[in-house]
């Protein structure tokens, strides 16, 4: 079946195309709006934003592909990415990480068999007074130890 | 001191609008609309000496005086909220604890350049922070700040809140604009400035959080005021992040022109747990690191970090004790614009890898010894070779490491694995 946006994000969609100087600067936030309604943005959701803001999917594409937050492969349910960058990693950042891997049972990149975790090593979220941190779906977790990490994945069961 | 950036965060529900207009905000704009022309709220902020807070550094006064008064296209202000230079997280405290500042900041600068349509650019990541500022532009277009006829005064307003996707490169101005325009964050070359050749070609500005939050101050208070504080070529106040190997990690004001060392040593309480400082970058990940014994003598200010040989930057300093591996740093941070370069020019998407690589093999035992006359040479070759000046900030820093700890990368090669440990 054709991919469409629900009638509530037609709104919402019409409403932000309407507020920018041209339509094609509404893109990037038009396919986070497609990634929330459609999981991923797989071809047919990139060839469906194409459509619909006017623009070749060519184009479409090498946006999604340059930014990190656009998915064109599906992601868990929680989505756990942890900064790798120096000031996390001077404070134990590679801790965390092998603490995530170990405790999830997954590598860097990778997703559970049951859907539910991704997790992904990032470049700094500008949270490095508080490091070493991680994001999970939109939270930050910040000041991590090892515990607090499990205590973190317990809650997210 | 006087807070001047960080004179509402501790108030309780200080990102109100309702908490901001108790503790004097947009009595700034009233002012303005009322009593200044838009030249002279640009003539104030010349006058005031601030610099652009984003990193560069350029007077922000002037480059509001770039934009032609005759031109008959539509003129943007954008607010560069797209914070991701490792080290730095000023912006994001502001954003979330006071956004009415860089609002009111936001249109009066609009103001100042006559532009009736103004974006926040946030990166996408901070969903928490543009959740708040959503909510502030909201109050502020109700409260008749933002729309039409702003407080009686016959001058309209647009602001758009933006989320980026993710990618460091949208910090870089022109970088921001290609993305704003729905495609990749590449880099444009310049000239043509955007203050003349912009968004969409449009005459535009664009400013950074912590510059545009500290202009209502500027005008409520005047210029005279602002210009009293700092040294005479590095006026007012400034944020400084701190992190990595200090005991009060956090976001610091600090007077332009403070002493480096008092400031790691005293306000941030030193490096803990009975370690000597080793190093620090004081201006985020793309700036020179300064050794331990460079520091003495070194001001907060512009000019004395240039001539120290490293940058003020953005403020994110990062500090590091005597049990950092200075191989496994370098490493990390080209790893960081390896991830980073967008790809646009050979010397940086190329060079950034290739460095990248070189140093992960110092770092795992199977580097040699040429390979650091090696990264010397990539990166000179790297230095002003590019659109914009991410090149510079990932070749910098790959030659500081080097030159500054050159004995202890030899022995990481000699011994074949780290000499600290």
């Amino acid at each position: 079946m054709a991919l469409e946006f629900s009638p509530e994000t037609w709104r919402r969609f019409e409403e932000l195309v309407g507020r920018y100087p041209k339509k094609e600067a509404a893109l990037i936030p038009v396919l986070s709006m497609a990634q929330k309604e459609f999981g991923h943005l797989r071809l047919q959701a990139m060839e469906y934003v194409a459509k619909i803001i006017e623009l070749p999917a060519a184009r479409v594409y090498s946006v999604v592909s340059f930014y990190t937050m656009l998915n064109m492969k599906p992601v868990g349910k929680y989505h756990i990415q942890v900064c790798r960058t120096l000031p996390c990693a001077l404070m134990g950042a590679e801790r965390m990480a092998a603490r995530l891997k170990r405790k999830l049972g997954i590598q860097v990149g990778e997703t559970t068999s049951d859907g539910n975790f991704t997790l992904t090593e990032v470049e700094c979220l500008a949270s490095c007074g508080t490091a070493p941190m991680m994001q999970v779906n939109e939270d930050y977790y910040e000041n991590l130890t090892e515990a607090k990490v499990d205590d973190v994945l317990e809650s997210l069961k | 001191m006087e807070k001047i950036l960080l004179r509402n965060i501790d108030i309780q529900d200080s990102h109100t609008l309702q908490v901001y207009e108790s503790r004097g905000g947009y009595r700034a704009l009233r002012k303005a609309l009322k009593e200044m022309t838009p030249e002279r709220v640009t003539e104030e902020v010349k006058a005031s000496g601030l610099r652009g807070r984003g990193g560069a550094g350029f007077p922000t006064g002037m480059k509001w005086s770039f934009v032609p008064k005759d031109s008959l296209k539509p003129k943007y202000l954008i607010c560069n909220a797209d914070e991701s230079e490792p080290g730095t997280f000023k912006d994001r405290l502001l954003i979330e604890k006071d956004p009415h500042a860089m609002v009111e900041g936001v249109i009066l600068a609009s103001y100042a350049i006559q532009s009736h349509t103004a974006f926040i650019y946030i990166r996408g990541e901070l969903a928490f922070g543009a959740k708040v500022l959503e909510r502030a532009i909201a109050e502020a277009y109700q409260a008749g700040y933002l729309g039409k006829n702003i407080s009686g005064s016959g001058y309209d307003l647009e602001l758009i809140l933006h989320r980026g996707a993710g990618a460091y490169i949208c910090g870089e101005e022109t970088g921001l604009l290609s993305s704003l325009e729905g495609g990749r964050g590449w880099p444009k070359v310049k000239p043509p400035f955007p203050a003349t050749h912009g968004l969409f070609g449009c005459p535009t500005i664009v400013n950074n959080v912590e510059t545009l939050a500290v202009v209502p101050w500027i005008i409520d208070q005047g210029a005279a005021r602002y210009a009293a504080i700092g040294t005479e070529k590095s006026k007012g106040t400034k944020l400084f992040c701190v992190s990595g190997h200090i005991r009060n990690p956090g976001v610091y004001e600090v007077e332009m022109g403070y002493p480096f060392r008092q400031f790691l040593e005293e306000d941030c309480g030193g490096v803990p747990g009975g370690k000597k400082l080793k190093g620090v970058i004081p201006g985020g990940a793309s700036m020179p690191v300064l050794r331990a014994d460079e520091i003495e003598g070194v001001r907060m200010d512009y000019e004395s970090m240039q001539a120290a040989g490293t940058l003020l930057g953005s403020g994110g300093v990062i500090v590091m004790d005597d049990s950092t591996c200075m191989v496994k740093t370098a490493w990390n941070i080209a790893r960081f614009f390896a991830h980073e370069s967008c790809g646009q020019c050979s010397p940086c998407r190329e060079g950034c890898h290739w460095m990248e690589k070189i140093f992960a093999r110092i770092d795992n035992g199977s580097g040699e010894k040429a390979d650091l006359d090696l990264i010397l040479n990539i990166s000179g070759n790297i230095i002003g070779r590019t659109i914009c000046p991410f090149g510079d900030a990932a070749a910098m820093p790959a030659a500081a490491f080097i030159k500054k700890y050159r004995d202890e990368f030899e022995e990481h090669i000699r011994q074949k694995r780290c000499v600290l440990t």
